[in-house]
């Protein structure tokens, strides 16, 4: 007779076996040794299929212990498709404590958003990666891009944000901006938007990345000198956006456009969700967040 | 018959949660240069093999991993035995072949020119030596700069190899490529990756 589903076989904490661990763990410490470099791994094949984040959950993974909260974020949100599920699957194979507040995460994966609040010494960033050679579309032959690493030769990078200028008058590039950790290799840092360029640089969080199709593992180590590729006549710039956010009234966050209705009306609100309820929870109000007297639950809060 | 029971004894009591903590400890060491992290003994190993070194040895090596013994721990079936039992790790017996090296001894050990430094193409291909020391309050002050440090950092092992200031930038200026250390203590751990520059601390 079975007592309880307890005594079943279980998966092993936090999915993977621990050999698997113990390689990824390699490749993690030869990482933040070698800031920016991609170590290849043995990336294993996950229960979702590649583009999902199967790079960034490995490093979860191997890195998550049972005192550890995480925090997984898709796009800045909590509470996307991709962001719950891999919540949800950590929860289950690893049972650790999960939040959607930046502030109390110690591990935050995330896809394509750095958060807005500032993050703190002793949290990790862990990346889902989905192309992590940032030559890769300048050069195909892994051979070639590998050889252009070792020899620092990134010239083909400059002539990229080159014809940028010549074509469209600016560095037309938005997304996985190319950046040079610590002076040395040119990295990618994951199709972030470039606005959020500027906090890799001297984070004092500890920035890692996994690209599991491609099976590479890079790092950035806290306090780590990232700069972003320009020209001194054409300097690095992040995107800045006209109008505050229509739900917090934030200036100054990174912005999502939303459509409302089919006659062309759309808000912009900020991608960062945690950040942005923070700051209606606060008090700020953007010029179309619902009216406080009819939203709130609490009829107390509703009387001020 | 005593020796025989040394060689199973000693590992972790839990494999999954303590091997995970020293692994932390290990990245966290590896992020911030000459921190000494904690770790408590989680591993006893035959002596020469301190409780900490034991640590990382069963957190890190396995039949993946080649790894390089100096002749303190060569030298003792014991240690030998249990590094094999508790891993299942590949030994060699060239220490430009290994991916970690376990120094025991320093006085006595290798120059860090002898271990694998990777290549240009594949710089992580390079040996992470491991090195048993007593403890992080040594009589010399090292002042540490670089990746992972906000300012310096100060860092004062009971022992060094020797030369070790003049290997050491030898080591950083060949730079992507190069050696790691894990300096293995009483209970605590710290590293130096290959990006860490050291200054002599100014009387």
């Amino acid at each position: 007779m079975i007592e309880s589903h307890s005594q079943l076989a279980t998966y092993n904490f936090a999915y993977l076996d621990e050999q698997t661990k113990r390689m990824i763990r390699r490749a993690i410490l030869k990482a933040i040794a070698i800031p920016g470099y991609q170590v290849p791994f043995a990336s294993r094949e996950m229960p979702m299929p590649y583009g999902w984040g199967t790079g960034g959950v490995q490093v979860t993974a191997a890195v998550i212990g049972p005192n550890d909260t995480l925090k997984v974020i898709d796009q800045g949100a909590d509470d996307t498709t991709n962001a719950v599920s891999i919540r949800a699957f950590f929860q289950k194979v690893s049972n650790v404590q999960v939040t959607t507040k930046t502030t109390e995460a110690t591990i935050i994966q995330t896809r394509h958003r750095i958060p807005e609040t500032a993050l703190q010494a002793g949290q990790t960033l862990v990346y889902q990666v989905p192309i992590p050679e940032p030559l890769r579309f300048l050069e195909p032959r892994e051979t070639e891009t590998r050889k252009m690493h070792a020899l620092e030769e990134y010239g083909l990078m400059h002539v990229k944000l080159y014809e940028d200028i010549a074509r469209h008058g600016r560095i037309a590039t938005t997304y996985a901006y190319p950046v040079k950790v610590e002076g040395r290799y040119v990295m990618d840092p994951s199709p972030t938007p470039k606005f959020d360029n500027p906090k890799m640089h001297q984070s004092p969080a500890l920035q890692l990345f996994g690209a599991g199709r491609e099976k590479r593992i890079y790092a950035i180590p806290p306090y780590t000198e990232v700069v972003s590729l320009d020209f001194e006549d054409h300097p690095f710039e992040i995107q800045t956006f006209s109008e505050p956010c229509a739900l917090c009234g934030a200036k100054g966050s990174y912005l999502d456009e939303v459509i409302l209705d089919d006659k062309g009306g759309s808000m912009f609100v900020c991608s960062d969700t945690d950040f942005c309820e923070d700051r209606q929870a606060e008090g700020h109000r953007g010029h179309l967040s619902a009216n406080p007297a009819q939203a709130a639950v609490n009829p107390a809060e509703a009387a001020e | 018959m005593r020796a025989v029971t040394q060689v199973y004894e000693g590992g972790f009591s839990d494999a999954v949660f303590n091997s995970q903590k020293v692994f932390r400890a290990l990245m966290d060491a590896m992020a911030s240069p000459g921190r000494a992290i904690e770790i408590g003994n989680l591993a006893a190993a035959p002596s020469p093999i301190s409780s900490v070194a034991a640590s990382v040895a069963a957190t890190l090596f396995d039949h993946d991993a080649t790894v390089w013994c100096d002749k303190s721990i060569t030298s003792s079936a014991a240690a030998i035995g249990w590094l094999k039992f508790h891993t299942g790790l590949e030994l060699t017996s060239n220490p430009s072949d290994a991916q970690f090296a376990l120094i025991g001894d320093l006085e006595t050990m290798p120059s860090l020119e002898s271990f694998a430094k990777g290549t240009s193409e594949y710089p992580d291909r390079s040996t992470t030596i491991i090195l048993q020391i007593d403890g992080f309050n040594g009589p010399e002050e090292l002042t540490l700069s670089g990746p992972g440090i906000k300012g310096t950092q100060g860092f004062a092992p009971s022992q060094l190899p020797k030369m070790f200031v003049d290997q050491w930038a030898a080591n950083r200026g060949a730079f992507p490529r190069g050696i790691d250390l894990v300096f293995a203590g009483k209970g605590a751990l710290a590293a130096l990756p290959r990006t860490t520059r050291i200054s002599k601390k100014e009387a």
